[in-house]
């Protein structure tokens, strides 16, 4: 079935701000809470007229840390919840998304990133939250987060973000960026036989035997919702296995190692990538979001010139790509590493490589997208030095 | 094979331009099986101000989705011709209203047409010049068939304004016509 | 009508006492109360959350047998929020020091009341930041002593009847720990309330501001609330010199007619359902 806001055609001319929204709306969201800004707002006006129309709800709140704050409340009581943000809002929106990775509450966090620190460039595009996104919040937890380039992959990467976050009990981050959100690419709308919808594991036992960290079911554990019969405690404190505070260090530190690794062994799995011509690459291109799209112009040019570079093309930023990066750094002499900030993944790569080979950036700051010109330069550049 | 095409439209706050690269972008992809991407000036910014949408059509999927070699250029203030014309390939074509636009870079190919007086006396309607300014566009360039335009207009015209709408975008065919008759 | 003695061990977590807070502390009051009023209207312990923020009044919730949820420093209500949209039909407590709710959460709490959902809002004014060391508040009186006002306070501080009415709440109570019983009817008639709540409730903290301010036992502190206070219907007798130095306690505002939050999103939902699938049956 098609959206409401379709034509009736199948074919849809959103905004990547909509393309989250609806799909959102098709993962089974049911929750929204938002606080308007730049350039992600598109995302709370579709969410404010669809919402209702499902019979979901939608509010706006005072400020970006309560609607972090409410998102996370809701989802305690078993609705699917999401917010959207941007640039300063990401930056508050990180103590509660701490919360949400100490208690475990499955939710969905869009930042469409926009240039600069601080209040930056509100309207222009950014890829510069990238490790904010690993690393905003205070404390050591795992992070997944999604960056689609396309807008159907948009569509299919808010669902798996859902997906990941109620399979996983964790906050789920799907970065976008202000041309990918602002952008209407023309696109035939998923059908739910184009993907699966994944729903939090509910416990199997009775109130009395039900704790809400209970670790006998897996590294993951069933979730029970408020007002249904568990009454349960949640925290943000340390806490053992009832939910109840502890500062045992031996329950503390096998705890957070419980919720690092329940991510962290499903790494490889989780790590989603497109690879572009890189079989007999001697260069390799790391990128992601709307870079990723010039990159790929810039491969075609450079492949015409005779270079043998591809495209290593990542969809999921966290957990990083350790293992593939690893293994292409062996076959290649180099990486260029595209990205508008000043150089944020470069380091990752340059992490996974392991290696002393030439990596390089090229890194924009100006609120404008990287044009292909000036990657196939520098792909020139290592081509010519390699 | 690529064959990318990049239209940008530009005018002041108001008159219609993003409609008419809404029109431009679904005619290419609904009707004639192309890809498109459309990107508006973001709308937050923009309050009266100088105002484009840049569409581009190719047969393949798209993937750098900013123009870097744009086709054909319209605009309808002097403000927007200053502050968007670049990234223009050395052969486009440009269409201004010479009433409204009277410093122009010689170095374009450029027909002037009186868009908004003439829409003005024959339409009755002055939010219809951007559509009379994309039937400009497809007569000259055939960016788009002519069948896959109106198909896209109808669609995209609010309910009762169907015919209006193909009226100005007929007239723009008119006045191309002309317009390259006399060279 | 005699009524059955409450059986305060069934709304408890047993096994999590005794509690953290000191001797004598005015947060059990408080608690005992929020039981006897909820025993009295008879709620069903599963259709109960209760939320908090940090501070000492926060850990409340983890003594009781309910939906417990104890979030960030002064994020109660926003947490609340979303459990109250999520879950219209429950009921929502919400418990912070004044600290939480006032200081840190003051962005969160006029905007609660604002919109007039359907929360309870228990306020423990003990005008001190008790578990972080005993800081100054916004309701820590002018002069006083604390952690960070070594030579006095000199912060006005906040009148939350008066903030909370301002706000928009529409049940706004004062209730205070040396008067159980009138803090049970007003918590009572404040959860029953359809709307926004807010009963602030004057405690003790001898530990953290008593020690600084000469009352350093909970005895002489209490003495100190119950000697200034003075009951609404009584005030209103008297005159401005004699209320000189007061503080009015019960029921302060109530308003009935004000829609409730919860209420008129369920209205905005039929009506946009109504109109979609009109549209729908329109075959459009």
């Amino acid at each position: 079935m098609s959206s409401d806001r379709s034509d009736g055609s199948g074919i849809v001319f959103w905004q990547g701000n909509e393309v989250v929204a609806e799909a959102a709306i098709a993962a089974g969201c049911r929750f929204y809470a938002g606080y308007p800004i730049t350039p992600s707002s598109e995302i709370a006006h579709v969410m404010a007229e669809r919402l209702p129309q499902v019979g979901g709800k939608f509010i706006q709140m005072e400020d970006e840390i309560a609607s972090m704050g409410a998102i996370i409340g809701a989802s305690l009581t078993g609705v699917k919840s999401m917010t959207a943000t941007s640039g300063p809002g990401f930056s508050l929106k990180m103590e509660n998304i701490g919360y949400a990775y100490m208690a475990e509450v499955p939710c969905v966090i869009v930042n469409v990133m926009r240039g600069g620190p601080s209040t930056g460039l509100p309207t222009a595009i950014g890829q510069s939250d990238v490790q904010q996104a690993r690393w905003g919040t205070h404390g050591d937890h795992p992070t997944i987060a999604l960056a689609p380039a396309f807008h159907r992959e948009i569509y299919l990467s808010t669902i798996k973000a859902f997906n990941l976050s109620e399979k996983y009990r964790i906050p789920v981050m799907l970065m976008l960026d202000e041309v990918l959100a602002h952008m209407s690419e023309g696109m035939r709308v998923p059908e739910p036989s184009d993907y699966h919808l994944v729903d939090r594991v509910k416990p199997s036992v009775t109130p009395e035997e039900y704790f809400p960290y209970d670790t006998r079911f897996g590294d993951v554990p069933p979730m029970a919702s408020y007002f249904e019969g568990f009454r349960f405690h949640v925290t943000g404190l340390n806490h053992t296995k009832t939910g109840f505070p502890t500062t045992n260090p031996d329950i503390c530190q096998s705890e957070e190692e419980r919720m690092i690794r329940k991510v962290m062994k499903d790494a490889d799995a989780l790590a989603e990538y497109e690879s572009y011509l890189l079989d007999d690459a001697e260069i390799a291109i790391y990128a992601f979001g709307s870079t990723a799209r010039g990159a790929r112009g810039a491969v075609d040019e450079a492949r015409k010139q005779g270079i043998k570079v591809g495209l290593f093309r990542a969809i999921t930023l966290w957990p990083f790509p350790d293992k593939a990066i690893y293994a292409l750094a062996k076959r290649v002499k180099a990486f260029v590493v595209p990205e508008v900030n000043l150089g944020q993944m470069i380091q990752e790569v340059e992490r996974a490589a392991h290696r002393d080979m030439p990596i390089v950036g090229v890194n924009k700051v100006g609120g404008i997208p990287i044009p292909p010109s000036e990657i196939l330069s520098k792909i020139k550049e290592v081509a010519k030095n390699g | 094979m690529s064959n990318r095409y990049e239209a940008r439209f530009s005018a002041v706050g108001g008159q219609g331009v993003l409609l008419a690269g809404q029109v431009l972008a679904s005619a290419g992809q609904k009707y004639e099986g192309r890809y498109s991407i459309q990107t508006p000036t973001y709308t937050a910014q923009v309050r009266g101000g100088p105002t484009k949408v840049d569409v581009i059509l190719d047969d393949e999927p798209i993937m750098y989705p900013e123009t870097t070699a744009i086709n054909f250029f319209l605009s309808l203030a002097q403000g927007s011709y200053n502050a968007f014309l670049h990234d223009l390939r050395s052969d486009a074509i440009v269409v201004v209203d010479p009433n409204l636009v009277t410093k122009i870079n010689p170095k374009y190919k450029t027909y002037q047409v009186p868009v908004i007086e003439i829409t003005k006396a024959k339409i009755g309607k002055m939010i219809m010049s951007a559509v009379m300014a994309l039937g400009i566009m497809i007569e000259l360039t055939g960016a788009v068939s002519k069948e896959a335009i109106e198909k896209a207009l109808i669609d995209a015209a609010p309910k009762g304004t169907e015919e209006l709408n193909l009226k100005a975008l007929h007239l723009g065919y008119e006045e191309a016509t002309r317009l390259k008759q006399g060279g | 009508m005699a009524k059955a003695a409450i059986d305060y061990l069934y709304y408890l977590r047993a096994d999590k006492l005794p509690h953290m807070w000191c001797p004598g502390c005015g947060i059990g009051i408080v608690v005992k109360a929020m039981i006897g009023a909820i025993d009295d209207l008879g709620w069903d312990k599963n259709d109960i959350a209760v939320i908090s923020g940090i501070g000492c009044t926060s850990r409340a919730p983890g003594y009781l047998d309910m939906n417990t949820l104890h979030t960030t420093h002064g994020r109660a209500l926003t947490f609340a929020t979303g459990v109250k949209m999520a879950q219209s039909t429950k009921h929502v407590i919400v418990i912070s020091g004044d600290g939480d709710a006032t200081a840190i959460g003051g962005n969160h709490f006029i905007h609660a009341c604002r919109r007039n959902i359907d929360i309870t809002e228990i306020i423990v004014n003990n005008n001190i930041y008790g578990m972080t060391g005993g800081q100054f508040s916004p309701t820590t009186p002018y002069g006083a002593k604390a952690a960070t006002t070594p030579y006095g306070n000199i912060d006005p501080s906040f009148d939350l009847v008066e903030l909370a009415k301002g706000a928009g709440a529409t049940y706004v109570a004062r209730a205070s720990v040396d008067n159980g019983r009138m803090m049970q009817k007003l918590l009572r008639d404040g959860m029953e309330h359809h709307g926004f709540s807010v009963i602030e409730v004057l405690a003790n903290c001898h530990t953290q501001f008593g020690r600084r301010n000469k009352m350093s036992d909970a005895v002489t502190m209490i003495d100190w609330i119950a000697n200034r206070v003075v009951a609404k219907a009584k005030a209103d007798k008297m005159t401005l010199e004699e209320l000189e130095g007061k503080v009015i306690t019960g029921l302060m505002y109530q308003n009935k007619e004000r829609p409730e939050y919860t209420d008129e999103y369920d209205k905005l939902i039929e009506r946009v359902q109504a109109k979609t699938s009109a549209k729908a049956g329109s075959g459009k």
